[in-house]
């Protein structure tokens, strides 16, 4: 097992002409779970488009497990035992609840997360298994966007903005749940604007500032002045 | 270098050799009965209805996003109504080709609410019902020759000049005309305020809507205008055939697919698209015509790839490569002190 | 009792319909690609079938073992070879390579098979009938509803009951995010187009024993596929075949009036209901 589940090296990202990242560099180590902040625009939800292969990279930008995946399709990825949590969940309007779940598990890994171990973790679930997926409130739709990428069995998960347009008390209930979720032997990159909370269930936390990384540091001992300079680009 | 110092204008260099090349290009056609012999004389009245055609399906489907599969419903319905105007209305046939061209306009007010509750490639397959309820109508009217149609009456045609040379250049005139009248159309259309407005719904229609756009009633504008010149066109066609029937009138192939081809393969939403396709077009056909099937399947081949490899067509693959715009449509900055604008 | 018998051949006529509609709208809720080819294409399979039977002699509905997955793989290949390039958010290139096609399957059809009419011979089966009460039923038309009613009940189960089905409904959700759940997009098109076009063999097998055709009817295929999606309502295979039958029923009844106003009726009333329920009239997607 290599030092890194995840390494990206100079990573640029592109929309057409607009360049998006600009020589990222960052990795994820096994069994961590690593915070990205920033603004909005900042590149955080490219970097997962990135990663997950939903954009196109150079060669050789982005490693997993010590192999190249920059060129694979997102399909691909997805395999190899990479999961998202989309960002606003994107759950599928033609599915209900548990054809959502069930499609999570489409990769075909094996591990201890399956339908009943989801409803466990999220009873409510559970209820509501036959109804459409986008006619739950957004915490319950939350819940299932987890639960999907759970489903897959996934070593690196991402969590891409999951408190975006949540009341806060759901938030709070969601992360609560958090440590539950990333259980032993996955590794977790969470994506998020809300820095207290990013802050608080990570180890080390990265901030992306215009498309580079402005800091990288251990999540307990970084400052409130050394993240707003990060955050906003003030030297 | 202040702000003052830049200036923007439609025109370019080449725009102006070739409004000069093409006025030249355009009395030569004028002459032609003078210098070209009768088969070349009805090859180019072809070719310029063609180009008519093919300059209306592009502004309809490039410009206004109106992709239709259906426009041989207004050839036919041109071509039946100088039909019906001469044999039945005793009209003089110039004067039922400018008619036939108001009772399309016409007709496709209600044609236009109905298909227009369809999108995008239902629509398209929308217009080609219209289409076949139109052959199949007129193929009910027996004083129009039925299913098996009827033959211009000679009276009628010598209506239109005794002599027969004289005949077939007025024939070939109003063809030309008929051309330079639709590209201008087209061309000034496209220049004006509706024209402005046409493109940015082409280019995006939503945003175009949220500016104030009245997208309906643009695009129903296109769609009667197109057909009234169609149903014009149409007459023209069959005024030269002096034949009429059913399957002729509404044959999707004579009319719909092969000016398709010419734009797809000229440059489609571009105005020197047709014009090049439709040289090509007949390039193609005289070389290749002997070939039968074969020569569509090799149009059908052509398209597609075009369609894939190169969507601009072959004026999109010039204008790329040489920034060319030969009628003045786009603005450009001039900054001062250099030939060619940003 | 004329009428009512034109009635109830009206509506198995839709059952037939019903099939050459389904390839159409299965192909158009997947991936939102209309297929202007694909009249054509019954065409082509109606032609394969005759092949097969002239080569081998076999019954045209025996012949539908072969005939149904050579076209399945055909459409495999097609999606994946051609279609797959033409998908996005541009309408004109999937409108204008499937109009292409169909110009060149006519064509090739043309050279290969002429413009003579052909027709399949199905034997006994062709005049076979049965009475029901007052009316007479032919077998191959009461079948060829049979048929429709279980291929459209097998397109249902494997939409809503299969994991292909939940793939399927997926990808034409949300192509991405589907993407990340390991589902191979271009792949998944592929095997939509492939269930399409084996759907479409049954209809040309069919249509090849029922009536005589030749290269140029897959345009009016098409059109009546076209017809009885947009009565029935868009996304809708019941509905479709409802679509169907309505649009049998109103030739069969045209024609009892004027034997050259059958195909006009139908038209005719496709207008009036685009006219009054622009949306169909069981519909889940708006046209």
């Amino acid at each position: 097992m290599p030092d890194t589940i995840l390494q990206i090296s100079d990573l640029d990202a592109f929309y057409g002409d607009f360049q998006a990242l600009y020589g990222v560099e960052l990795d994820v180590k096994p069994g961590e779970i690593l915070a990205i902040i920033g603004a909005n625009g900042a590149g955080k939800t490219t970097l997962m488009r990135s990663i997950t292969g939903l954009l196109d990279n150079g060669a050789n930008q982005i490693k997993y497990r010590g192999k190249d995946i920059s060129s694979l399709r997102a399909d691909e990825v997805a395999m190899r035992g990479l999961a998202m949590v989309p960002e606003g969940r994107q759950l599928f309007p033609s599915l209900s609840v548990r054809e959502n779940l069930m499609i999570g598990a489409q990769v075909g890994r094996s591990g201890p997360w399956d339908l009943d171990a989801v409803y466990r973790l999220f009873p409510i679930l559970k209820d509501r298994k036959d109804q459409g997926a986008t006619s739950l409130s957004g915490g319950q739709q939350q819940m299932v966007a987890i639960g999907r990428a759970l489903m897959a069995n996934p070593d690196l998960i991402l969590f891409d903005e999951i408190s975006l347009g949540l009341a806060p008390i759901i938030i709070k209930d969601i992360y609560k749940a958090l440590p539950d979720i990333i259980g032993e032997g996955m590794s977790a990159m969470i994506v998020e604007q809300d820095i207290t909370k990013a802050l608080s269930v990570s180890s080390r936390v990265y901030c992306l500032q215009e498309g580079r990384v402005s800091l990288e540091s251990a999540s307990d001992t970084v400052s409130r002045e050394d993240i707003s300079r990060a955050y906003f680009g003030i030297e | 270098m202040s702000i003052q110092d830049y200036s923007v204008t439609r025109s370019s260099r080449a725009a102006q050799v070739s409004a000069v090349l093409g006025a030249l290009v355009l009395i030569t056609l004028i002459a032609a009965p003078w210098w070209a012999g009768r088969a070349d004389m009805r090859l180019m009245g072809e070719l310029f209805l063609y180009l008519a055609l093919a300059s209306l399906w592009n502004l309809m489907a490039g410009y206004a996003g109106l992709v239709s599969v259906g426009q041989q419903a207004f050839v036919g319905f041109g071509g039946y109504m100088l039909f019906a105007l001469t044999m039945l209305g005793g009209l003089h046939p110039v004067a039922a080709i400018a008619s036939a061209g108001v009772l399309g306009a016409l007709i496709s007010v209600p044609v236009a609410v109905l298909i227009f509750r369809l999108r995008g490639a239902y629509f398209a397959i929308g217009t080609w019902v219209i289409a076949e309820v139109f052959r199949l109508g007129f193929a009910q009217i027996s004083a129009l020759g039925g299913g098996s149609g009827s033959s211009l009456p000679v009276a009628i045609v010598k209506s239109l000049a005794s002599k027969r040379a004289m005949r077939e250049s007025l024939s070939y005139w109003l063809a030309l005309g008929a051309a330079v009248l639709v590209v201008t159309a087209v061309y000034l259309f496209l220049r004006s305020r509706k024209g402005l407005a046409l493109t940015a719904i082409r280019d995006n229609e939503l945003a175009a809507g949220s500016l104030g756009i009245d997208i309906w009633r643009t695009k129903f504008t296109v769609y009667v205008v197109t057909s009234a010149l169609t149903s014009m066109i149409g007459a023209l066609i069959f005024l030269q055939k002096l034949r009429i029937s059913p399957d002729a009138a509404f044959s999707v192939n004579d009319w719909t697919a092969f000016v398709i081809f010419i734009v797809v393969i000229g440059g489609i939403g571009t105005i020197e698209g047709p014009i090049i396709g439709t040289l090509v077009f007949f390039a193609l056909r005289e070389t290749l015509a002997d070939l039968g099937t074969t020569y569509l399947i090799v149009l059908g081949v052509v398209a597609i790839v075009m369609m894939l490899k190169a969507p601009k067509g072959i004026w999109g693959l010039i204008r790329s490569r040489f920034d060319l715009q030969l009628f003045p449509l786009g603005y450009r900055v001039i900054a001062p002190k250099q030939e060619k604008g940003v | 009792m004329d009428w009512l018998n034109a009635i109830v051949q009206g509506t198995l006529l839709g059952g037939l319909y019903a099939l050459f509609a389904a390839g159409l709208s299965l192909i158009f809720g997947v991936m939102r690609l209309v297929n202007i080819a694909h009249g054509d294409l019954i065409v082509l399979a109606a032609y394969l079938g005759l092949t097969v039977t002239s080569a081998t002699g076999i019954h045209p509905l025996v012949a539908l073992v072969l005939v149904v997955p050579t076209m399945g793989a055909i459409g495999y290949v097609l999606q994946r070879g051609l279609l797959n390039q033409t998908l996005g958010d541009d309408l004109l290139p999937p409108l204008l390579v499937t109009f292409g096609l169909s110009v060149i399957l006519q064509n090739g059809l043309l050279e290969v098979y002429t413009a003579d009419p052909q027709k399949m011979d199905a034997g006994a089966l062709e005049t076979a009938s049965f009475a029901l009460g007052d009316l007479t039923l032919g077998v191959l038309p009461v079948l060829t509803f049979l048929v429709a009613l279980v291929v459209i009940w097998g397109l249902q189960w494997t939409f809503y009951h299969t994991s292909l089905g939940r793939a399927f409904r997926a990808v034409s959700d949300n192509q991405d995010i589907a993407q990340l759940m390991g589902l191979n997009r271009r792949h998944i098109f592929g095997l939509a187009m492939a269930l399409a076009l084996a759907v479409t063999a049954i209809a040309g097998i069919l249509l090849g024993i029922r009536t005589s055709f030749d290269p140029s009817i897959g345009g009016g295929r098409l059109i009546f596929g076209f017809e009885a999606v947009i009565i029935g309502g868009l996304g809708n295979l019941w509905g479709t075949l409802a679509g169907g039958v309505i649009l049998g029923v109103a030739q069969t009844v045209g024609a009892k009036i004027d034997p050259g106003w059958q195909i006009l009726s139908g038209h005719i009333v496709f207008l009036v209901i685009l006219a009054i329920r622009p949306n169909g009239l069981f519909p889940r997607i708006a046209a």
